[in-house]
């Protein structure tokens, strides 16, 4: 941080308390590349200027010279930390303008590993949360477990955070019966054991309570008006939630609750994600004991490659599959934008597509961008130490927000 | 057509279409409502006025996204949708607009304040204007970028690069030079009618012209030509040149 005091032209010449500073864009607190400009009155932050789009690398724009198949990779990268997440709302937003039937393994599947996605994402949100006001030993164990979740994804998909394993139609290949017989045993025997230690080194600390309790109080009027969701919303205390307001996929035929908040401060959003993991476990629990047997990807063979022997045998089969991974399919002219519930919040996809194998444009909301805005309004009068805790809170990753 | 697939569902759109329609009156030019989703062009003057009522007495309470988009055939050739999202009803409309290079559109940072930063990012990448938002600087883009790179005649890389330069002992900015052209593949099936001429067709312009159309009613009018000599139909002979070579050589030396 650089540290610059102003000289006031009606001071003659004393140095006054007002100085601006800069935090980040390398800042281990920034989560990434924010560059906010401050300006502070002693260690009381009067106004926040955060400035993104460092990590801008124009995903919409290359996706716009991609097939509908090739551009699905990019989503991963956008918040790279609920890469399945990202994909699931491209792969809906497709299946829309198509108005594609998913099998129903498929989208069990998918439901089971954006749960999964949404706890390895929390875990590391909530370890850097509490590794940004002081704690150290909870983010080791918990990233432990987010660690055992990317394995579960490396063997789903073959790797471990860039999966682009939603596919338009369902999943590109289904998982062996022995993943899902560990994810069960994982979350009966590991899971909760560490994640409830890791809490409780952290729920009832008075340290952390100091640093997050009444800090970025939002109202829920603001809340709404400032286009929070997620947790963030919820903490606000609005239920609030696209898997049960607007389900999609299987997720109507899942029992959870939505955790809210009482207080709206940064405690309360951090609480919101510690209960919103028992219930990702509640749902994966279901995935499991329902998830019928059957095929993983539409039978449409406009968008569903052929099976790898039937290419072996038959030249119509390898044609089938030239043809979609060159030319791709097409998709019906028209415009949608589907919104589903990522662990940071509503991660929306506009597509407009007119007909052709690539979409016309490709809009993606990103979840940080309406928060984020929001951090002049909720850093106002509180002290520089508590920036980061609000940024935690916040849950931001800027692979998303900049796109 | 009846709904196959999972994308998520909100309320019903029965009625709704129509009611708003009839609510905004006058400011609605034209209305859809193609895969399940609502959208309402508008008049760019009334932006505010439309979307105050909508917020107001429809309880569309939230203001999700405005997103850009760039049709430059067109006269007017920017669209900016703003998503909206009723938390009460459930339900989610798309509300567009048109506008030019120079026609700013009204700002609605009075309205939600998260629309600032919204505008400010299809400002950036189209170079759309918002009167009314006081802070219209640039989001996304690099300090001190020049144009508007989402727009479709920008090309995909850019114009500029920049590398950090261990003489300079500092990152420099220079023109794009590619050490291969940037390839674009048009999968497109040449079948389903391409919008460019494939090589080898541009000598063609038009179909070939010819006096009288060929039709294949008697062998003459075939164009297959003069029937052939009847001998050639003959075997070849066996005394044929070819075969008299036994393979031996031939004592030169």
């Amino acid at each position: 941080m650089s540290m610059q005091l102003e000289e006031s032209p009606t001071t003659d010449g004393e140095v006054v308390n007002n100085y601006t500073i800069n935090f980040g864009p390398q800042h281990p607190a920034a989560h990434g590349v924010l560059r906010m400009v401050m300006e502070l009155d002693g260690e009381i932050i009067e106004r926040v200027d955060p400035h993104v789009g460092l990590l801008h690398r124009g995903t919409e724009k290359l996706i716009e010279h991609k097939t509908y198949l090739q551009a699905l990779p990019y989503f991963d990268r956008l918040d790279y930390c609920s890469p399945l997440c990202q994909e699931h709302s491209y792969v809906l937003a497709i299946e829309k303008l198509l108005n594609l039937e998913v099998p129903e393994r498929a989208q069990y599947l998918r439901v089971l590993f954006a749960e999964l996605t949404r706890i390895s994402n929390h875990m590391l949100n909530m370890g850097a949360h509490v590794l940004d006001v002081g704690a150290f030993t909870p983010n080791l164990w918990i990233m432990d477990l987010r660690e055992d979740c990317m394995n579960f994804f490396e063997r789903a998909s073959g790797a471990r955070m860039h999966s682009a394993w939603f596919r338009p139609g369902g999943v590109h290949q289904d998982v062996p019966e022995k993943l899902l017989v560990d994810i069960g045993e994982w979350l009966d025997n590991r899971f909760f054991q560490l994640f409830d230690d890791a809490m409780s080194l952290v729920i009832d600390n008075r340290i952390f309570k100091q640093r997050n309790v009444d800090i970025a109080v939002v109202s829920r009027d603001d809340a709404v008006a400032w286009g929070f969701s997620g947790p963030m919303i919820r903490a606000a205390g609005i239920p609030w939630d696209l898997r049960k307001s607007q389900p999609y996929d299987v997720y109507d035929r899942m029992d959870f609750d939505i955790p809210v908040g009482t207080n709206s401060d940064c405690y309360d959003r951090f609480m919101v994600r510690v209960n919103e993991i028992r219930q990702s476990a509640r749902i994966i629990r279901q995935c499991l004991a329902e998830i019928p047997q059957g095929p993983i990807a539409s039978d449409d063979g406009k968008v569903s490659p052929p099976k790898r022997g039937a290419m072996k045998q038959s030249m119509e089969s390898l044609i089938h599959h030239f043809k979609l991974y060159t030319e791709g399919f097409h998709v019906p002219a028209g415009e949608v934008y589907v919104a589903t519930e990522s662990p940071k919040g509503e991660f929306g996809v506009y597509l407009v597509s007119d007909g052709t194998n690539k979409p016309y444009r490709c809009k993606i909301r990103p979840t940080a961008f309406s928060h984020l805005q929001a951090m002049d309004m909720m850093c106002k009068g509180h002290m520089l130490p508590d920036a980061t805790a609000i940024l935690g809170a916040i849950d931001v990753v800027f692979g998303e927000c900049d796109r | 057509m009846a709904v196959l697939h999972s994308a998520p569902k909100f309320a019903t759109n029965d009625g709704v279409r129509e009611a708003l329609v009839s609510a905004l009156g006058d400011a609605v030019l034209s209305s859809s409502e193609d895969h399940g989703e609502i959208i309402l062009t508008v008049k760019r003057d009334m932006i505010v006025d439309v979307l105050t009522t909508l917020r107001d007495d429809h309880a569309y309470q939230q203001m999700m996204e405005i997103a850009g988009v760039d049709f430059p055939e067109r006269a007017e050739r920017f669209e900016v949708v703003y998503m909206l999202l009723s938390l009460t009803k459930n339900h989610r409309i798309m509300i567009k607009l048109s506008t030019d290079e120079v026609t700013p559109v009204p700002s609605i940072t009075d309205l939600w304040p998260n629309a600032g930063w919204l505008e400010r990012e299809v400002f950036d990448l189209y170079g759309v204007l918002f009167a009314g938002n006081n802070d219209l600087r640039r989001i996304l883009t690099d300090y001190g970028f020049e144009g508007h790179p989402f727009r479709k005649d920008f090309p995909l890389t850019g114009y500029t690069e920049l590398r950090y330069s261990e003489e300079e002992k500092r990152v420099v900015y220079e023109p794009v030079e590619l050490a291969q052209d940037l390839r674009q593949f048009d999968f497109l099936s040449p079948w389903e009618g391409t919008e460019y001429t494939l090589p080898g067709d541009e000598k063609a312009e038009g179909p070939p012209e010819v006096d009288k159309p060929k039709v294949t009613e008697k062998p003459a009018d075939t164009g297959a030509g003069p029937k052939a000599e009847k001998l050639a139909d003959d075997k070849v002979s066996p005394e044929a040149p070819a075969m008299k070579d036994s393979g031996e050589q031939e004592d030169d030396a």
